[in-house]
């Protein structure tokens, strides 16, 4: 009979009364989230608050669960454009592989983690409810400044104040 | 106390009763507990406290738990019931009833032939309960644990594994 | 006040006190569990989680009673009232001050031993009435492995009882006034305590029960208050192992400054908190390993302890 052992497994466990407990006090005492944490979905805007979100579907496309349902649209310019977007996060697993996929740094996971619901019909959010006014994690970042934008009868880079667009597969400045 | 004994008779004869006409063995295990339990009370209410609780502690608490350990072993359910049941017709009753009603018919003309010299009960305490055990009836007790002994032996004879032969 | 009313109000009290000691035991092992785990355990309800109880009690009642319908009826409803019962009753022997203690038999230890193997009842009743396999092991096991415990149990109390010279629970108490029996009796009270683990199965002696093996044992089946009957009577188990312990061991009542039943409370406080720490540290052995140690570990323990008393009354 290991007598030594169970005394010293009584002796280790007994020592624990003078520790303080690890548990964080939820709801009174908030954890730390870093910033990078994966938490609810949101769709950002650029600075100049126009939408950042092109509906190109990679999101979509990325979504290991398929949780992510959108339809495009174009607006006079031909700018794209979502005419909805719904994430159901009921299903989402918040692996952030939309973020990931993201052209335009439109989608992008929040460091907030409070969405429980009683109803989960009210788990699925719609466009109002994803769309923030900000620019989210990325203050300066503005995609048609990088892209340009070809609106009807001017190509990127051609209109006025303009730079022609960046040539991705060059290696020159 | 005389109020206690008759009550406790009543149960145990009750009980007793219901051990007999049971089909499910179980069921009958569960009046024979009770049949014991009530004897020891009424162990104690004729001023013999020592002897109740051994009754209750050696033979409802510990050989009644091995009768129904056994029983478990075995899962006799609804087969069982009714094999019981094939067994014990009400006519297999009257051959003992008739001889127990004898025994009876005896004891009571005894009683009445011999005035009990009842008197009141008196309290037994353990201590005079082991001075007899191992005064008087040393030889009895003894006796008793070399039976217990001879059970002893008998169980590890039975309990042993063979040991593995040769060619085989 | 007159005589039968005095004993009605000391009956009904202890009672009263032993079930809500018995209720409060399950907030505390939770909450000392969870120290030692380095958790909190219960805080939410009432200060401390101390309503804790009261709401697990409600939950308990609410639910949904149900009786299988493959189960025995009778034997199935009856068997958790006789834990409980047999469990209370022992209660009646225990002197808890010079003073307070409803009943002091002459046989007040074997009443206690008598009752404890009414408790053997119980959980193999429950278990084969259930009718369901896990049950029936679970029935099975607790049925071996308390009849077996319950044989040293006794065995190692022979020591104290010839030392004080007295069944009675009171005389024992009385007898320790110059020393407590947790001295000479050193092997016995080791033999007893773990002897009274087991016929309590608390861990880490639950094999009746064991959540890893046989999903709950004897009570798989029990739902309602009938599996809450079966739950306070282990916490009854506990609080009576541990005042019986107290009472033969540790000197009852008997100490200095502090009132008679303020030492009592202390010193059976102390061992119920050291039953929590069984659980909450030691691995439950595998079941012919119990077996094993009762029979060839503690009973030779249990006699050796009882020879070398007798021997030593002898030379004195």
């Amino acid at each position: 009979m290991p007598i030594y052992s169970a005394l010293r497994s009584l002796w280790h466990v007994f020592k624990h009364t003078f520790r303080r407990p690890i548990t964080v006090q939820y709801p009174e005492e908030r954890p730390r989230i870093p910033p990078r944490w994966r938490g609810r979905i949101i769709l950002s805007r650029d600075p100049a608050g126009g939408e950042r979100c092109v509906a190109c579907y990679l999101c979509s496309a990325a979504c290991p669960v398929g949780c992510i349902a959108l339809q495009a649209a174009e607006d006079e310019h031909g700018r794209r454009y979502p005419a909805f977007f719904r994430i159901n996060f009921s299903r989402c697993i918040f692996c952030g592989y939309c973020e990931e996929a993201c052209p335009t740094r439109a989608i992008q996971l929040t460091p907030d983690f409070e969405m429980c619901e009683y109803d989960r019909q009210n788990l699925v959010y719609e466009k109002e409810d994803l769309l923030i006014s900000g620019p989210g994690k990325y203050p300066d970042y503005d995609f048609y400044r990088v892209a340009g934008v070809a609106v009807g009868v001017k190509d990127k880079g051609a209109g006025e104040r303009e730079l022609p667009p960046v040539d991705v597969r060059s290696l020159l400045p | 106390m005389t109020i206690a004994f008759y009550l406790a008779s009543a149960v145990a004869i009750a009980a007793t009763i219901m051990v007999i006409t049971r089909r499910n063995v179980v069921h009958a295990l569960l009046y024979l507990i009770l049949s014991l339990l009530a004897v020891a009370l009424m162990f104690f209410a004729l001023g013999a406290p020592f002897i109740a609780a051994l009754e209750v502690m050696v033979y409802a608490g510990a050989i009644m738990v091995l009768f129904v350990f056994v029983i478990m072993m075995l899962n006799l359910g609804p087969a069982g019931v009714a094999q019981e049941r094939a067994w014990l017709p009400p006519r297999m009753f009257v051959g003992p009833a008739i001889l127990a009603a004898i025994l009876l018919a005896d004891l009571l003309v005894l009683l009445a032939g011999n005035p009990a010299s009842a008197g009141q009960p008196q309290v037994v305490a353990p201590k005079a309960v082991s001075l007899a055990l191992y005064g008087p009836y040393l030889l009895a007790v003894e006796l008793a644990s070399l039976l217990l002994l001879a059970g002893l032996v008998g169980a590890y004879h039975l309990g042993r594994r063979e040991p593995k032969k040769e060619n085989d | 006040m007159t005589e039968p009313w005095r004993s009605l109000v000391v009956i009904v009290g202890v009672l009263a006190i032993a079930l809500l000691v018995i209720m409060a035991q399950v907030w505390l092992e939770r909450r000392i569990i969870a120290r030692w785990q380095d958790r909190r355990g219960p805080n939410r309800v009432g200060p401390f989680g101390l309503l804790q109880l009261i709401a697990d009690v409600i939950k308990l009642f609410t639910k949904e009673d149900w009786t299988p319908p493959f189960a025995d009826r009778p034997v199935f409803v009856l068997a958790p009232a006789v834990v409980m019962t047999a469990g209370m009753m022992s209660f009646a022997v225990i002197p808890f001050a010079p003073t307070i203690g409803i009943v002091d038999l002459n046989i007040g230890l074997l009443f206690f031993l008598a009752m404890s193997s009414m408790g053997v009842y119980s959980v193999v009743l429950g278990g084969w009435a259930s009718n369901s396999k896990y049950s029936l092991l679970g029935g099975m096991r607790a049925a071996a492995q308390m009849l077996s415990y319950e044989v040293f149990m006794g065995l190692s109390l022979a020591g104290v009882v010839a030392l004080a010279g007295s069944f009675s629970l009171r005389d024992i108490v009385e007898a320790q006034r110059h020393g407590w029996f947790i001295v000479p009796q050193a092997l016995g009270f080791v033999v007893f305590l773990i002897a009274g683990i087991a016929e309590t199965h608390r861990l880490p002696f639950d094999l009746p029960e064991a959540e890893s093996e046989l999903v709950a044992g004897y009570h798989t089946e029990y739902s309602s208050m009938k599996f809450g009957m079966f739950f306070v009577g282990e916490y009854v188990g506990i609080a009576l192992v541990s005042a019986m312990i107290t009472t033969l061991f540790l000197g009852g009542w008997l100490g200095p400054w502090l009132p008679p039943l303020a030492w009592f409370g202390i010193k059976t406080f102390f061992f119920m908190c050291f039953f929590y720490l069984m659980r909450g540290s030691l691995p439950r052995p595998r079941y012919d390993q119990l077996m094993a140690y009762g029979w060839k570990l503690m009973l030779p323990l249990a006699m050796l302890n009882l020879l070398v008393t007798g021997a030593f009354l002898a030379a004195r």
